[in-house]
């Protein structure tokens, strides 16, 4: 018989060691999973986890990778910390690329250093009224934001579409559903020449942005007076009522957070990657980022290396693509097995798990 | 997809109304099926206190696994049998993970969904643009050949029938059997439950197996019958829809498929405005002008300024909005506004619903989406 | 004499604690048995074995000279043995006839069930409507539906768990009237408490559990109170120091205030008037759920009323946030340990943060000084002896009544003006109890005001220099302490004069 066993304080060691043994899991799994699809286990698992990291044009390729997922991860923690559900990262990641866009093809051929920072305050901007939309809902109207948001992923998406058919649609196109390529000034610098990045790289100042943002993040969580409210709130609602908190102040600030911090990737995903608005922009980083925020314990520190191992997942996954004919689809299922396993070991944490007769848990 | 009367065919109103009643309405009814069943399913899940935020995940799994199933068997049938055993058995992941291992349900219907999705279209991959067997109209002799009302009412396949009959199943189940008021009071209150030596883990994971059935056979019913093919992520956010209708109908099983239908229909006329290239103003002053008589006509005793206030801006838009239609008659809006009315109206009905606390904390399970661990 | 139900032997050990050890007594048909015992002492895992919930690690019972082991609740009664909860199981948003029905273990038609209500209800004086929400009724009329749930089984044996901690002096004589039928009518009835004069009027014999053990087996009308509570907390005992404060000026006073429920279940606070002094205690006693967490709430903070309906030394504060209201030094400590005076997940020095922030100044600009939160933390422990292996320890760790210290030492040593706190005792052992009055008086003594809002009749008459009661939201005026019998504030309590 195995029952489990309330620890009275949570283990530190498992808070830490889960993750890791979800990762492990997840690879067993995937690794039968390879196999009934009638490939190499071994051999897929090496060409996703190792070789990777061994090649380096797609190690730079994993930071490209990583850093819409680590900012939007990092927003979101906040909110989940807090028992705010935003879902709907895809959607502000969305419009946080199609207001920065606007702004860069609304200034198409003005060479200028403020053309950047502008557009990455538009998306951010952006971003953060599009996830104030279920913010203000919840507080006026008690509408479920995990619903209002997810809602408005799919509204944003098919606005995306409207918009490259229509304001944004490159004028010499041949009616294409597509912006036009952006000029210079309004495209992300790459960091050519920095050390241990290869001369080809995509690498871009979003990038290093992204991994500045991650102390300040961890910073304003565990020494500011915001992070310690977001902290209560989440854990204790009542207490942190009693406390002095206002509920609605927090999800307007959580919802608002994480939808900057969306808005900001996506801008940096057209302006970086892409180039120019299309509509296959959105491909998913805003629902994996769920993952991503998890994996990470909601912990700044903790979402840059799992913003890193998810990374890994999707430039690994298309490396298996390509050399051993794995499906796309794979991949997305291993990503949903790694957050299975993750949530299911989550218990070791606060139980203990016992073997033996029946006695204290009935 | 469907045939379209378009406003500049030449048509009198007895064929329009005609084309309304017997085309229009049975698809809006098709339509609402997967949501009548997936809601159906949910409804069970959340009054006995458990949130499962993975109905998308579940209904795309159905989706495919009832394809497959269709398309290699030639059996509509074993399709949504095994459609139905698939979201089950996917559900009772989610089940095992928040009942047994404690997990947060929110987080662990999220994975459930994001799993469901890449798994089904893992295994859907080689099943692309295929059309699967027909699934079996119910026909009854004369009755179902009868015009006008037997084509409304009559002119459906099993599974609309017997959606309708679970609903009814589950209203009886729960207002008039003991074993539906034992579910009912595992969703109020747990730890009473348990008390009393009632075990709640069982039962609450009996009603997530049932619930990911549901969605399973309302997925099915997208990829066997609505559509009918499979693609990648063709639910498209029906499975959360499912989820906004059972706030909607306040857990109450007759007021599902009042919803489901209300989505079916908004879903249909949508598509069918973007078909016919219908004049998008037009259609908005309409709608405008009949809400505003309606506020009049509803608050008639009690105008307060407050109200003629709100009367006349609907009214003045709806003014402005007939104004921009006469001065632009080929005015037609980018169908993807018009692909947005299901999701927006779902905000709005949400808006609606929930704006009254004091109701909404009635009717609602009491321990909805609360962690039970039985500790002595 | 012939005997009902005969316990030998009985242990059950929990992680770190034994909670029963080598327990032994027995019950005869009809008898009222006391079960006497501080809080911990192992009363309800004893009966919670006798009932099924928790099975005993050594030892046997016997129910009808037969081997008794139940394995669930649904054994127990099948057995004849049923069971009154302390906090009731019982569902809100249900009927009184849906909650019974739950309760049995037999599916009775649904009309058939509810004639069977009627007529057992009026048969034991206990009137009741089938048809209403559990949500709408009093506590005490709660409690009538778990003792008719449990008469439709017929029971042979019923164990009651602090029946009388929610009822009205009144309502306990009803109680009391019924136990006598029952017992009259040969059924035994186990009967769990502390409170020693109700044992002393009610009870054929009593059982005296100490740290899990029996320490003592006695005929209660032949003991006195002081005899009784000395079994049971092992030690003799000091009568507390009298003292008579002199009121001094006013710090809060309260003026027609009001607030309305958005709660389907709630109380609505209806023009309450009340004055604080300097350097006094001030009790106000109730049934639960008559408007005292709601009355705490509006006090905190956490319910924002006009703003002169609450003026502390003169300034408007019914407006302000509860930071605001701690700067200006009214402070709280609510009833619910865990989840609002303290957040269980979290440490001891966050939950220090929590409301210590303002007036300890642990924070510049936004940014949290942890070093001094966690010293002060150190200080309220030390302080106020809280037993705990350190200031990381989160707050669900720490037992009871060391939280409790933990709660009230944080507000204490903040040294507010007015200080208001609610059921400060509640589920504390004996000992923490006694030190935790002992502070608050202290800090009435240097001056501050106290609001002390509890249940406990008892505490209330040994602290309070003025008195008031509250019901269905309204507060009687206040009465100096000892102007006024037991009689009399039932009748208060049960709303049926407050004036």
């Amino acid at each position: 018989m195995i029952r489990l066993e309330p620890r009275l304080t949570p283990s530190r060691a498992m808070v830490w060691g889960t993750p890791a043994l979800a990762v492990l899991a997840t690879m067993i799994a995937g690794g039968i999973l390879f196999a009934m699809l009638g490939k190499n286990p071994m051999e897929a698992i090496w060409t996703i986890f190792v070789d990777p990291i061994l090649d380096p044009y797609s190690r730079d390729e994993l930071f490209v990778k990583a850093a819409p997922l680590v900012l939007i991860a990092i927003g979101l923690s906040y909110g989940f910390r807090a028992g705010v559900w935003n879902i709907g990262a895809e959607g502000q990641f969305i419009v946080g690329a199609i207001a920065g866009s606007a702004v860069g093809l609304a200034f198409y051929g003005t060479e200028a250093i403020w053309l950047l920072p502008l557009m990455a305050l538009a998306g951010m901007v952006a971003g953060t009224l599009w996830a104030m939309i279920p913010a203000f809902l919840k507080v006026r109207f008690n509408a479920n934001e995990i619903l209002v948001s997810l809602m408005l992923v799919y509204v944003a998406d098919q606005l995306l579409r409207a918009m490259v058919a229509g304001p944004l649609r490159n004028p010499a196109g041949f009616n294409f559903p597509e912006s036009r390529l952006f000029h210079d000034s309004a495209v992300l610098p790459l960091l050519q020449g920095f050390p241990g990045l290869t001369e080809y790289t995509r690498v871009h100042v979003g990038v290093l942005i992204a991994l500045l943002l991650v102390p300040l993040a961890w910073l304003l969580l565990r020494k500011h007076l915001l992070g310690f409210n977001i902290q209560v709130m989440g854990s204790a609602p009542r207490a942190a009522r009693f406390s002095g908190v206002k509920p609605a102040m927090i999800i307007y600030v959580c919802l608002g957070l994480s939808g900057a911090m969306a808005g900001l990737a996506g801008l940096f995903e057209v302006a970086g990657p892409a180039g120019q608005l299309v509509p296959a922009l959105p491909q998913g980083y805003g629902f994996t980022a769920i993952i991503v925020a998890f994996l990470g314990r909601l912990n700044p520190l903790g979402i840059l290396a799992a913003g890193l191992v998810m990374a890994l997942t999707y430039i690994g996954g298309e490396n298996a693509q390509l050399d051993l004919g794995l499906p796309r689809a794979a991949i997305s299922v291993f990503q949903g097995m790694l957050l299975f396993f993750l949530l299911g070991l989550d218990i070791l944490v606060r139980y203990r798990v016992r073997f033996g007769k029946r006695g204290a848990a009935q | 997809m469907m045939e379209v009367i378009g406003l500049n065919a030449d048509v009198t109103i007895q064929q329009s109304l005609f084309y309304i009643l017997t085309t229009l309405l049975p698809i809006m009814v098709i339509a609402a099926t997967p949501l009548v069943l997936a809601s159906t399913g949910e409804l069970i899940v959340e009054k006995s206190g458990v949130l499962n935020l993975g109905v998308e995940g579940m209904m795309v799994m159905g989706a495919v696994i009832g394809f497959i199933t269709a398309v290699e068997t030639g059996t509509p049938v074993a399709g949504f049998i095994l459609a139905a055993v698939a979201g089950g058995l996917l559900a009772l992941i989610f089940g095992f993970l928040t009942q047994v291992l404690l997990s947060n349900q929110v987080a662990t219907g999220l994975a459930l969904t994001l799993f469901g999705l890449g798994l089904a279209a893992l295994m859907g991959q080689t099943y692309t643009g295929i059309r699967p067997p027909q699934t079996a109209r119910i026909d009854i002799p004369f009755v179902s050949d009868a015009p006008v009302l037997g084509q409304m009412l009559f002119s459906y396949d099993w599974i609309v029938y017997f959606a309708l009959a679970l609903v009814g199943a589950v209203w009886w189940f729960l207002n008039r059997t003991r074993a539906g008021l034992v579910l009912r009071a595992v969703g109020e209150n747990h730890d009473a439950a348990h008390a009393l030596g009632y075990r709640v883990i069982a039962i609450r994971l009996a009603a997530i197996a049932f619930g990911g059935a549901c969605a399973g056979m309302g997925g099915a019913y997208l990829s066997l019958v609505r559509v009918p093919q499979w693609s990648e992520g063709m639910t498209a956010g029906i499975g959360w829809i499912a989820l906004a209708i059972v706030v909607f109908a306040s857990w109450k099983p007759g007021r599902v498929i009042i919803g489901a239908w209300l989505f079916g229909g908004v879903t249909i006329l949508q598509l069918n405005i973007q078909a016919a290239n219908l004049n998008v103003l037009g259609i908005a002053a309409i709608v405008l002008a009949v809400v505003t008589i309606g506020m009049i006509a509803l608050n008639l005793r009690s105008m307060t300024a407050k109200n003629w206030i709100r009367v006349a801006f609907l009214g003045a838009l709806a003014l402005l909005s007939w104004a921009m239609a006469l001065t632009w008659p080929a005015f037609r809006l980018d169908s993807a506004y018009l692909s947005m009315t299901p999701y927006l109206m779902t905000i709005v009905v949400l808006v609606a619903i929930s704006g009254d606390r004091t109701r909404a904390a009635l009717n609602a399970p009491a321990s909805l989406g609360r962690v039970f661990h039985a500790s002595s | 004499m012939n005997t009902l139900l005969d316990i030998s032997g009985l242990r059950k050990a929990y992680p770190g604690v034994v909670a029963n050890d080598d327990v032994a007594f027995d019950i005869a048909p009809g008898e009222v048995h006391a079960l006497l015992g501080e809080n911990g002492a192992g009363k309800s895992t004893l009966v919670k074995m006798i009932y099924g919930l928790v099975q005993p690690d050594e030892g046997q019972m016997h129910l009808h000279g037969r081997p008794y082991a139940p394995t669930s609740p649904k054994d127990a009664r099948a057995a004849g043995v049923s069971m009154v909860f302390q906090h009731f199981s019982l569902f809100e948003a249900l009927s009184v006839r849906e909650n019974i029905a739950l309760g049995l273990d037999e599916a009775i038609a649904p009309r058939v069930l509810a004639d069977r209500i009627r007529s057992v209800s009026k048969d034991y004086g206990l009137p009741l409507d089938p048809d209403r929400l559990i949500g709408d009724l009093s506590v005490g009329e709660r409690q009538r539906v778990e003792i008719v749930r449990c008469l439709l089984q017929d029971p042979r044996l019923l164990i009651m768990d602090e029946p009388t901690s929610v009822l009205t002096p009144q309502e306990v004589n009803i109680l009391f009237d019924t136990l006598r039928l029952l017992s009259k009518r040969g059924v035994a009835i186990l009967y769990i408490s502390h409170k020693l004069d109700e044992i002393r009027v009610l009870c054929d014999r009593a059982t005296i559990l100490r740290g899990g053990k029996v320490v003592a087996t006695c005929i209660p009308r032949d003991e006195t109170p002081r005899s009784l509570a000395e079994m049971m907390i092992g030690s003799t005992l000091a009568d507390p120091p009298l003292r008579r404060a002199v009121p001094g000026r006013t710090l809060l006073k309260l003026t027609g205030l009001s607030l309305p429920t958005h709660d389907p279940f709630g109380v609505s606070l209806q023009g309450i008037d009340l004055t604080l002094h300097a350097g006094e205690v001030t009790g106000i006693a109730g049934v639960a759920g008559n408007g005292q967490d709601e009355l705490v709430e509006v006090l905190s903070g956490e319910q924002l009323v006009e703003p002169g309906m609450i003026r502390l030394d003169n300034t408007p504060v019914g407006g302000l946030s509860p930071n605001r209201r701690r700067s200006l030094g009214l402070l709280t400590a609510p009833e619910e340990r865990l989840g609002h005076a303290a957040a269980p997940d979290m440490s001891l020095t966050d939950n220090t943060m929590l409301t210590g922030r303002v007036r300890q100044r642990l924070s510049t600009q936004g940014f949290l000084k942890w070093n001094v939160a966690s010293n002060f933390a150190r200080a309220v422990i030390k302080q106020f002896d809280v037993r705990t292996p350190g200031v990381d320890t989160p707050a669900r760790a720490l037992s009871g009544g060391n939280l409790q210290k933990f709660v009230i030492g944080r507000e204490v040593m903040q040294k507010p003006r007015v200080l208001v706190v609610n059921q400060p005792t509640w589920g504390v052992d004996a000992a923490a109890a006694a030190s935790i009055r002992q502070s608050l008086r202290d800090l009435a003594a240097a001056g501050a005001s106290v609001l002390v809002i509890s249940q406990d009749l008892d505490e209330l008459m040994e602290m309070s220099d003025q008195f008031a009661v509250i019901a269905g939201g309204k507060l009687s005026p206040t009465r100096p302490a000892g102007s006024i019998s037991i009689e009399e504030i039932g009748r208060m309590m049960g709303g049926g004069d407050a004036a």
